[in-house]
């Protein structure tokens, strides 16, 4: 230690006002008093201090922007912006075209049905001793690693004319010669099976995650008492993952209403693949309206806060007790 | 949870804030960004940002900016290459930090171009000098110098149109329909190509609005509730031709998965017999020929199948406009290098581009056009501001692939309508919108 910074620490030293009196294990705070308090209040707010700036500035401002957003008719570049009231909002509501899109999210909602179905029925059989357990488990997780442009690129490949698709029913003595990004309904399908390929593992994983962690005495049990798979599905799996299943659904509905990255890239909303996403993306960006885009976001918004809203209140959050 | 509820308060509190804190923008200035009148004694660092990322890649801006400095020592060039120029630069367009050179985006409005660009000089006097200057023109004073322009019409394979039988250019639509059956009965290629998937090929065919009537004001024309689809029109007689290729089943099986890159070989191997781009196409599908084992020399390029009494028509129509930025603090280093990248680089030449200089002569691409007198319509963009405006509110996007995307669409049978209701229907969003613009 240098004579410098020795004398600093002598410094502060005296600057400390003084000790009301020596704290019993010597690691209370060193300053007393009402500074002390304040500082021992504000502490936690300190540590705070990262991650609430984070939130703030690309969370809450963002939020904050497209909110007065949505009561301009910005086109997103122009520096001057006119106030134009709830404009936005009465044309989103008065636009039947606009609100359309949603019957798309029907093909997704159906099959994040179906995805969950199976997520749940691979992670029941390979929660039970299995061979090759793991690899199976790998090989159902894989897709959810990949980059989604990646399999949006991937899957342009398998449905092309003549691509993996056609090849493999070929195989079959199938020869099915059909677009099947082609026409809106198969389009549809097509984009929505590749989003069960992709999402099954994450929900899969959540699945097997909640179903581990009962106590295997449980089976063993139920075993006993003569219980067949079914039933041990029925009244031990199924109730004590009941919080996941609950989560997964709202996931998927919200998931539904918002899908973006897969039909953006495979048709780029082309031929009724148009989500509502999609639109608002559009909206803001080809025909700069970014006014009109912003209050379509804060709908998507309100209505999946509201779907959330509603199925909470549906299906109550129980404490899950299993013995 | 009550204290949840007040921290959030606060926040939508300071976010409520900060955004009535960022609503700034440029202000106006009239400070012309004149050329510099000594080269030797102009100085500084200039950042030019640009769509061409593979030119920064291989090194040919480099090239041209060690050319520069041949005559402007002293002044430093770099560049900034940007993938997805559009949505980037208009989102960096919100600050005062967007390069000192830079394409206009389409985006930006014309009435918006004195707010973000220095002006560049008077609009008459660019006139006389440069084509396409009417495109940025705004109150007299001209913000933006076309980089090239291209020539447009369909780039086509000759060596397979002739196995087909044909050698002369169709002259309407209706024969240039015969000679694509032709091809695929008697070749059995994919007479046609939309490259759907990628969409902005289907774009093209708007910059052909002028081509059909032979008038450089067509574009002008549209700004109103002129019911742009009506029988006759620019945009009736191109769509048409389109719709009719698609019903009649000469153009590709599966247009959900088209593929550029891979459609510039398939040209040139003859796999595909034409294709609807501008002439800056050209050179790079010959080069794909060159790649793919074929004959560059095969690579056709035709005007629109409309013969009038002045004969065939193409339209000119201008490429990104370099402007520099009002916030620059080199606004006549920018200029050197707008004037001399335009019309000393020999940039359009090597693009095989139509140069912006007027005294240039027209490039090697379109010698067939030359040859058999095809009259270039220089298009007037005058109105575009205004056609913009209601291009945007009727969400029709005579420069998006949606609208065509939907049409190709209607015509195959994957979507109800047809061509008839699509077009009155379009007529109908055109001219409700422009009624709403007030013109």
């Amino acid at each position: 230690m240098t004579e410098t910074t020795e004398a600093v620490s002598v410094r502060t030293h005296r600057a400390t006002p003084q000790r009301r009196g020596p704290s019993a294990t010597g690691a209370g705070p060193r300053t007393g008093g009402g500074r002390g308090r304040l500082l021992r209040r504000a502490t936690p707010w300190l540590f705070l201090v990262a991650p609430l700036a984070l939130l703030i500035t690309f969370t809450y401002v963002p939020v904050g922007n497209m909110l007065y957003y949505s009561f301009t008719d910005w086109d997103g570049i122009s520096p001057d912006r006119n106030f134009t009231g709830v404009d936005n909002y009465v044309q989103i509501f008065t636009r039947p075209e606009l609100f359309r899109v949603f019957f798309v999210s029907f093909y997704y909602l159906a099959a994040s049905a179906f995805q969950i179905v199976i997520a749940l029925y691979f992670a029941t059989v390979l929660s039970f001793d299995l061979r090759f357990r793991n690899l199976f488990k790998g090989l159902l997780f894989f897709p959810y690693l990949i980059n989604g442009v990646a399999i949006g690129f991937v899957f342009l490949y398998f449905f092309q004319d003549g691509g993996t698709l056609d090849t493999v029913l070929s195989w079959f003595g199938q020869d099915p010669d059909h677009a099947w990004l082609g026409d809106p309904e198969s389009a549809n399908t097509s984009l929505a099976g590749v989003s069960v390929w992709r999402y099954t593992g994450l929900n899969f994983v959540l699945f097997l995650g909640a179903i581990q962690s009962i106590p295997g005495e449980l089976y063993e049990a139920a075993q006993l008492d003569g219980a067949t798979k079914w039933d041990q599905f029925r009244h031990i799996i199924a109730p004590s993952i009941r919080p996941v299943l609950s989560l997964s659904v709202i996931l998927a509905v919200s998931g539904s209403l918002a899908v973006f990255e897969i039909p953006w890239i495979m048709t780029g909303g082309a031929t009724g693949t148009s989500t509502f996403v999609i639109q608002t993306v559009k909206l803001a960006f080809q025909f700069n309206k970014t006014g009109l885009a912003s209050a379509a976001a804060v709908v998507l918004l309100l209505i999946v806060l509201l779907i959330t809203w509603i199925q909470r209140r549906l299906v109550p959050d129980e404490k899950v007790d299993l013995v | 949870m009550g204290k949840t509820r007040t921290l959030t308060g606060t926040f939508l509190a300071v976010a409520a804030l900060t955004v009535t804190g960022c609503g700034g923008g440029g202000t106006p200035s009239t400070e012309t960004a004149s050329a510099p009148a000594d080269p030797g004694s102009a100085s500084g660092t200039i950042t030019v940002l640009t769509q061409r990322t593979d030119l920064i890649k291989n090194g040919a801006m480099k090239a041209y900016a060690a050319e520069f400095n041949k005559v402007y020592p002293k002044i430093e060039v770099k560049f900034e290459g940007l993938t997805d120029y559009e949505g980037e630069v208009k989102i960096r367009m919100n600050t005062d930090e967007y390069g000192d050179v830079l394409m206009i985006p389409a985006a930006v409005a014309k009435n918006d171009y004195p707010k973000f660009f220095a002006p560049l000089g008077s609009s008459i006097e660019m006139a006389d000098k440069y084509r396409f200057s009417d495109k940025s023109e705004v109150n007299g004073k001209t913000y933006g110098i076309a980089q090239f322009g291209t020539a447009n019409g369909f780039v086509y394979n000759k060596a397979l149109w002739k196995k087909a039988g044909i050698t002369d250019w169709p002259a309407s639509p209706e024969e240039f329909l015969a000679d694509l059956k032709a091809i695929k009965a008697k070749t059995g290629s994919v007479p046609y190509y939309t490259n759907f998937k990628d969409g902005w090929p289907l774009v093209q065919w708007s910059a052909n609005i002028g081509s059909v009537t032979c008038d450089a004001e067509a574009n002008n024309k549209l700004a109103g509730p002129v019911s742009p689809w009506k029988p006759g029109s620019e945009l009736r007689v191109i769509d048409t031709l389109l719709f009719d290729i698609v019903e009649d089943g000469l153009s590709e099986k599966d247009p959900s998965t088209t593929n550029w890159e891979a459609s510039k070989s398939k040209l040139a191997k003859g796999e595909i017999g034409s294709m609807m781009v501008g002439s800056w196409a050209i050179s790079q599908m010959r080069d794909a020929a060159e790649q793919a084992g074929g004959n560059p020399d095969d690579i056709g390029y035709m005007p629109v199948p409309v013969q009038r009494e002045e004969g065939q028509c193409s339209t000119l129509v201008s490429d990104y406009q370099q402007a520099v930025n009002i916030h620059s603090d080199h606004k006549e280093a920018a200029r050197a290098w707008i004037d001399w990248f335009t019309e000393k680089s020999g940039y359009s030449v090597k693009e095989g581009a139509v140069p912006t200089l007027k005294s240039a002569p027209m490039p090697d691409t379109l010698k067939e056009f030359v040859d058999n007198d095809v009259t270039f319509v220089e298009r007037s963009e005058a109105k575009t501001g205004t056609v913009n405006d209601i291009d945007n509110a009727a969400e029709i996007g005579l420069n998006k692939p949606d609208y065509r995307q939907k049409l190709v669409d209607i015509a195959r049978g994957a979507q109800k309508g047809s061509a008839e209701s699509y077009f009155t229907e379009l007529n109908k969003k055109w001219d409700d919108a422009a009624k709403t613009i007030g013109s």
